[in-house]
């Protein structure tokens, strides 16, 4: 119906505005435009990444001047729902960028295409990519729905000036090491970093811990089912991994001692004054604009804060490498974002031309080369350090986590917004101290049973 | 109805053929033009709100994630609600929310309302009344998170600067829902004023000048006179108030969106939560229910207790 109404305007020798018009009022997708162009609807939420895809397109189009892409920026927010209200009244984008917490469920209810099914996606090597990458977004039943287009890490932001003001120097924060029991180094110097109202440093006798000017580390509340950027490095150092499988997991690991252990001990420091309590920051707590205003030192967080942190006003921003855990190294969340094609679209091997570009050496040099974030080819991620490098921006505290494979990734399974709206409060009630960690294998079962 | 209000003239043998088809047509076509007008409002009502109910019924009755079709679960959606401990908090909290909100705006606004009538007549200081409520609930939330955030707002300037320390008022469980309860009464106090004002009116005013013959005061005539002849409007206003409060979302939405913790999960945004956030349609229908129930419930209740519908100025 869609094809039949826009084909019918292009008949009668409408004008290709009016087509689009007629496009965008009566579908979201897959529009022929005239003769021999049709447009194709490709969706991002990252308003950074916004430009650099527009260069990328505009390559594509010189490649294919058969085809037109119109890109739509939406808030991370807003995204979602738009794209499942798209799916509802069939005019979701033709091609979007795709979460691995979303996806399984659209994968579940047959909402994208396989890119194996697609003759220009199936000859993209999957091997071309960082390791493991790809694999991320192969389903349960084979199927592979993502092209991978980025990968983003976490490591530590600091203060330059306030390391300074603490006696320190950027060597202090190398190797640095944390364990459940008295912290490690990573605590020594967080309760260094942190001051309170009369100057009195953390780790020093007279240091009150409720009237806090500077806190060691930035708060971004509990950080909820995955704790990406806030705890999972902590329990991830301690060999602890979120389901019993890399990818497609059919058991949570809620219940495990080391999850506990490292919660109580990260959420503790809020006692001890060296974070943020959630009376103080909320429950939308922003690590960066504590950074940005001074009131916070430190913050783990994403690659893809890269910009936003190293470009706050004022401050001068160092980047770090997380701390070893008990497992004897470091380890990072490592999660990977990719370009899926919606089940909707009118031209699929079109769209499938335009995924296969995306996940490119040109389109992902383009997106290196704009220093952003990290692409998912090693050789475009070289170009991005360099890129990064030439600002004065060391990011090799995020890419040396992949190189040595100190990573685990982000929890892939089914029901993953059922589970988050059981865990998120559950992780809050831990930050605020009115939970026990270890309550959480009570949780656990509830949240296995959602995947049985 | 010409035939009630204008009585016909006593019939003559001929002119009893002449009228009387003419007036039943005069009937058929009075209805067919009744119909006529009232027809659009009569399609209005069965597409958005007949259809709805039953439809949201239905879907209670259903597994629906909007994606795929609805499949019949039977009651399973109430049986889940019934051992949900989320949803018992969520009523707890809305509950908690509504006596707080209810019983401070009617009481606000009840002695705006009189202090309008009885001290001044000045259009400038009503309108002023009014102004909350012309700023849309999105904004005035906003506002108050900013006044009132624990770190940067002016409101914790001022305490702490009074030598009272700052509050979390929305990020502690203690705090949350008075807060987002009084911002509310900040925003609806002027319009319940007006209408109680309105009501203050039909009291006749001699009624007031023979209580002060009789030497009564101010607060003698207020609870004497006042009150119980403003309690039909007062029942009226209670009721549109309570469902108005008991639907409360927006505020919370942008303020806690339901924090700390599960403290300000007001029942509206658990419905939202399971709709647009975890796309359980069947389950927030049948959560919808639940509280069209409640609802029906409370406000039977308050027209039965305030008697509402009945006036005693006769």
């Amino acid at each position: 119906m869609r094809r039949a109404h826009s084909s019918r305007a292009a008949r009668r020798g409408v004008g290709l505005g009016l087509a689009a018009l007629a496009a965008t009022s009566a579908t979201g997708c897959g529009i022929a435009l005239g003769e021999d162009t049709l447009a194709l609807d490709y969706w991002l939420w990252d308003a950074n990444q916004l430009l650099p895809y527009q260069h990328c397109v505009d390559a594509f189009e010189e490649e294919n001047p058969d085809i037109e892409v119109r890109i739509s920026q939406y808030g991370f927010d807003d995204y979602w729902m738009k794209l499942t209200a798209g799916f509802v009244a069939g005019t979701a984008p033709d091609v979007f960028t795709d979460h691995l917490s979303r996806y399984p469920e659209y994968v579940q209810r047959e909402l994208l295409l396989d890119l194996d099914a697609l003759e220009a996606t199936a000859a993209v090597d999957a091997e071309e990519f960082h390791d493991g990458l790809a694999d991320l977004w192969v389903g349960e039943d084979g199927g592979w729905y993502g092209m991978p287009k980025d990968f983003d890490t976490v490591a530590i932001f600091y203060n330059e000036q306030m390391l300074a003001d603490a006696g320190l120097t950027p060597a202090d924060l190398e190797d640095l090491d944390w364990n459940p029991d008295d912290g490690g180094s990573f605590e020594e110097i967080v309760a260094r970093l942190t001051v309170d109202s009369d100057g009195n440093r953390g780790d020093e006798e007279d240091f009150d811990p409720d009237d806090v000017a500077v806190y060691g580390l930035a708060s971004q509340g509990s950080g909820g089912t995955s704790g990406q950027t806030m705890w999972s490095w902590t329990a991830g150092s301690t060999g602890w991994r979120f389901t019993d499988a890399d990818v497609w997991g059919q058991e949570y690991n809620f219940d495990d001692p080391r999850l506990h252990d490292s919660l109580e001990w990260l959420f503790g420091f809020v006692d001890k004054g060296y974070l943020a309590s959630y009376e103080e920051v909320g429950g939308d707590a922003n690590a960066q604009q504590q950074l940005g205003s001074e009131q916070a030192a430190m913050s783990t967080d994403g690659s893809w804060m890269l910009n936003s942190y190293t470009r706050l006003d004022g401050v001068d921003v160092g980047i770090a490498r997380l701390p070893a855990g008990p497992a004897g190294h470091p380890v990072s969340m490592y999660n990977g974002l990719a370009d899926s094609i919606s089940a909707d679209t009118d031209h699929p091997e079109e769209a499938a031309r335009f995924v296969a570009f995306l996940g490119s050496e040109t389109c992902q040099n383009i997106v290196g080369d704009a220093a952003v974030v990290l692409p998912a080819r090693p050789e475009s991620t070289e170009r991005a350090i360099e890129a990064f490098g030439e600002r004065g921006i060391d990011v090799a505290p995020f890419t040396d986590l992949v190189e040595a494979g100190h990573t685990m990734f982000y929890p892939v399974t089914d029901q993953f917004g059922s589970i988050d709206a059981l865990m998120t409060p559950a992780m809050d009630e831990i930050y605020i101290g009115g939970r026990d960690a270890e309550t959480l294998a009570d949780l656990n079962e509830r949240v296995n049973a959602m995947l049985e | 109805m010409s035939a009630v209000e204008n009585p016909a003239p006593a019939p003559t043998s001929s002119g009893a053929h002449r009228l009387r088809p003419k007036r039943a047509v005069g009937r058929r076509d009075d209805t067919r033009l009744a119909l006529l007008f009232i027809l659009p409002a009569l399609v209005g009502l069965l597409l958005f709100y007949f259809w709805p109910l039953v439809r949201g019924i239905w879907l209670s009755f259903t597994s629906w994630d909007i994606l795929t079709p609805a499949r019949f679960v039977g009651l399973a959606n109430y049986q889940e609600m019934i051992s949900d401990p989320v949803f018992w908090n969520a009523v707890r909290v809305t509950l908690l929310y509504v006596v707080i909100n209810i019983g401070i705006q009617t009481v606000v606004a009840l002695v705006l309302a009189v202090l309008m009538q009885r001290l001044s007549r000045s259009i400038v200081l009503r309108s002023l009344v009014l102004t909350p409520f012309l700023v849309s609930n999105v904004v005035a939330a906003l506002v108050f998170l900013w006044i009132l955030d624990f770190q940067l707002g002016i409101g914790n300037h001022f305490l702490e600067w009074l030598g009272v320390g700052r509050v979390g008022f929305f990020t502690t469980e203690a705090w949350v829902i008075p807060t987002i309860a009084l911002v509310n009464v900040w925003r609806h106090m002027g319009y319940t004023a007006l209408l109680l004002f309105a009501g203050l009116q039909a009291i006749p005013g001699n009624l007031y000048e023979a209580a002060r013959v009789d030497g009564a005061s101010e607060i003698r005539q207020f609870f004497t006179i006042t009150l119980p002849l403003l309690r039909p409007i007062l029942g009226l206003v209670l009721i549109i108030s309570v469902i108005g409060s008991f639907q409360v979302f927006d505020t919370v939405a942008v303020t806690t969106g339901g924090g700390p913790v599960d403290a300000s999960r007001v029942l509206q945004l658990y419905i939202y939560d399971n709709a647009f956030g975890q796309f359980n349609f069947g389950y927030a229908a049948a959560l919808s229910v639940a509280m069209l129930v409640i609802l029906m419930v409370v406000t039977v209740l308050q027209y039965r207790v305030t008697r509402a519908g009945q006036t005693d100025l006769n």
